[in-house]
């Protein structure tokens, strides 16, 4: 054996974590840079504007659909993480069983099945749904959103529970306190890190989200992914970075805080 | 001793506690039965795995047991939910709550009691001071150290004045010199609050030094119960013996039973007088016990002889490993002194002598 054995000690190690970094990150660099072109072009320099920005800004279209997405993915966000934690309790406030891992596998059924199928199937199924209501507003999209993103936010509320001393909750009991007080007093407020990073985690993939989107929108429901999707058919201008670079600080600002809210102990 | 005609605080009847069903049923507890004194310090003495937490979990609540009652003061708690039981316990790993402060904590019991906000901060004064703590009342749990946790544990328990207390291996985890200032601290509080104490623990030393009485278990079955002496003097098994302390054990024929005292004839000729259990009918193979403290070494003829084996020192005492001429190991254990020596050597020719009352023969 090899004293001190270090990945890092490995030719060509270098080079290749700097080849990973490149391409993840150059294209995002590119992106970026040019959302401050003052050209009308994604591919030649004009010089440093914040006029796409603006643009961006004052296109009413941008803004109606960047305010449906908070919309969607804030109830979204609150509806799966209520969903999660209950399922989160469920799954680990129990005797292991026959069936249980089935379970885990159902509450993460949307992170197996592939996007498109869903989309697919929601599309069919909403499309019956209205015939019977006649109702179309964005009551199918919440509702979709809802839905795959419970996996996202009962993964990390699940991890905080199994972490979690169950002598606590014990010895709530042991001094009289009922379940629910229990739970009220003792497991919600040390839960609560688990519940808020869920929350920001499904807020997050909810914002994101194209396929199923794509395939559940009705005329006029268009989330900020959505149009975008739709300006780059037609040509692009450094507004979609401008839009893109705004969409990429709010995600690394709630991933930054989702990182702190986990790891904050106690 | 003959029993106080105290009241009991809790019985227990025929209890059991089978686990898993089919092929890999494992019964926690077979067929208990004891009943713990109003305002006694009661261990529960065994080894891991023996059903001694498995029993303070059904008296807590927070397991049920298969079949048999649980009577506190004559009514059957058994199938009641922790929260409903006026019992509290204090927990191996403390379980404090760590989102809450010190007197939170304390007055955590008294709240969900709904009682009035003045009587509480009254009540976690009061059990601050009975447990020193109260310059640390504002800290939250994880600011303290093992030994203060330990106190806040067992105030917290203590708060709303339980009719029973429950401590399960509580002085586990701190270390030597504070597990004994705990002792003492324990007995202190149990004294001066009054309320029955039932402790578990697998350390005999704590339970010799602490306890009123003491229930040795193993196997899910309680063997023994009475006090400390009882326990350590007259152990009725062979696992009781061999569990608490060191012993010597010496196969006997046993014989002229009268007064609890009988005549035991040793593999050696000599005969000894031991004490022996009610009913107890002369057998010519059982086995006496002779605890090494209670044996004497001399170089002149005593009731065994061998040679010595082996000599360990442990600064209190010195253990002197003796091969007897039956084939029988014993030790006998020297109080020491400054002056240099045991008096013995490797390999000398001895004798040992049992005093008058030192032999207990066992059941088995």
């Amino acid at each position: 054996m090899a004293k001190n054995f270090s990945i890092k000690h490995q030719p060509g190690f270098t080079a290749i974590a700097a080849t990973c970094f490149i391409v993840l990150y150059l294209p995002i660099i590119v992106l970026v840079i040019y959302a401050f072109n003052a050209a009308s072009s994604t591919s030649e320099w004009g010089g440093f504007s914040l006029k796409w920005f603006q643009s961006a800004w004052q296109n009413t279209q941008v803004v109606d659909a960047t305010l449906r997405s908070f919309q969607i993915g804030s109830i979204a966000a609150v509806l799966s993480t209520i969903f999660a934690t209950m399922a989160a309790l469920a799954t680990t406030r129990t005797a292991p069983y026959p069936g249980l891992t089935f379970k885990y596998a159902a509450i993460n059924q949307p992170l197996m099945v592939p996007e498109i199928v869903t989309g697919v199937a929601l599309l069919i199924f909403f499309s019956r749904i209205k015939i019977f209501t006649g109702y179309s507003g964005i009551g199918y999209l919440v509702a979709a959103h809802t839905a795959f993103c419970i996996p996202f936010a009962y993964l990390p509320i699940r991890a905080r529970l199994e972490n979690m001393d169950l002598t606590l909750e014990r010895a709530a009991a042991d001094l009289y306190a009922t379940p629910w007080k229990a739970f009220r007093r003792i497991t919600l407020p040390l839960l609560w890190p688990g519940i808020l990073a869920g929350l920001m985690l499904a807020f997050v993939i909810s914002l994101d989200d194209v396929v199923i989107t794509e395939f559940v929108k009705s005329g006029g429901q268009d989330t900020l992914p959505t149009y975008m999707l739709g300006q780059i058919r037609r040509g692009i201008t450094p507004e979609i970075n401008a839009i893109s670079t705004a969409f990429l600080l709010l995600s690394v600002a709630i991933v930054t805080l989702f990182f702190f809210v986990s790891r904050k102990r106690d | 001793m003959p029993d106080k005609p105290d009241r009991n605080a809790i019985e227990v009847v025929n209890v059991s506690k089978i686990f898993g069903s089919g092929e890999g049923q494992v019964a926690a507890l077979d067929t208990v039965s004891v009943s713990i004194r109003e305002n006694e310090f009661f261990t529960l003495l065994g080894p891991s795995g023996c059903g001694k937490t498995t029993l303070l979990r059904l008296i807590a609540g927070f397991d049920f047991p298969t079949a048999g009652e649980i009577l506190l003061y004559g009514q059957d708690i058994a199938p009641l939910p922790p929260f409903k039981r006026p019992v509290n316990t204090v927990f191996q790993s403390y379980a404090l709550f760590p989102h809450m402060t010190v007197a939170d904590n304390i007055g955590f019991g008294l709240e969900m009691l709904g009682k009035p906000k003045a009587e509480i901060k009254a009540r976690v004064a009061e059990m601050l001071k009975l447990v020193k703590m109260e310059a640390l009342a504002g800290r939250r749990t994880s600011q303290i150290s093992g030994g203060q946790q330990q106190r806040v544990a067992l105030a917290r328990a203590l708060a709303p004045q339980p009719k029973v207390l429950l401590l399960d291996e509580p002085l586990s985890a701190l270390d030597y010199k504070l597990r004994k200032e705990m002792q003492i601290e324990l007995k202190r509080l149990q004294h001066e609050t009054g309320i029955t104490f039932i402790f578990v623990t697998h350390d005999q030393e704590e339970a010799l030094t602490m306890s009123d009485r003491i229930a040795v278990m193993s196997s899910g079955k309680i063997l023994q119960v009475g006090s400390p002496w009882d326990i350590y003097d007259k152990p009725a098994e062979r696992f009781v013996a061999d569990f608490i302390g060191e012993t010597n054990f010496l196969t006997a024929a046993i014989s002229e039973i009268a007064n609890g005292k009988a005549r035991a004839t040793l593999k050696s000729g000599a005969t000894i007088e031991a004490t022996v259990a009610q009913g107890f009918q002369p057998k010519p193979n059982a086995t006496v016990v002779v605890r090494p403290e209670h044996a004497k070494l001399t170089k002149a003829k005593g009731e065994l002889s061998g040679t010595v084996d082996n000599i360990v020192y442990f600064g209190t005492d010195t253990h002197v490993h003796v091969h007897l001429d039956s084939g029988e190991l014993f030790t006998v254990r020297q109080q020491n002194t400054r002056s240099a020596g045991c008096g013995f050597e490797k390999g000398d020719a001895v004798g040992i002598l049992i005093g008058s009352d030192a032999a207990q023969v066992l059941k088995d």
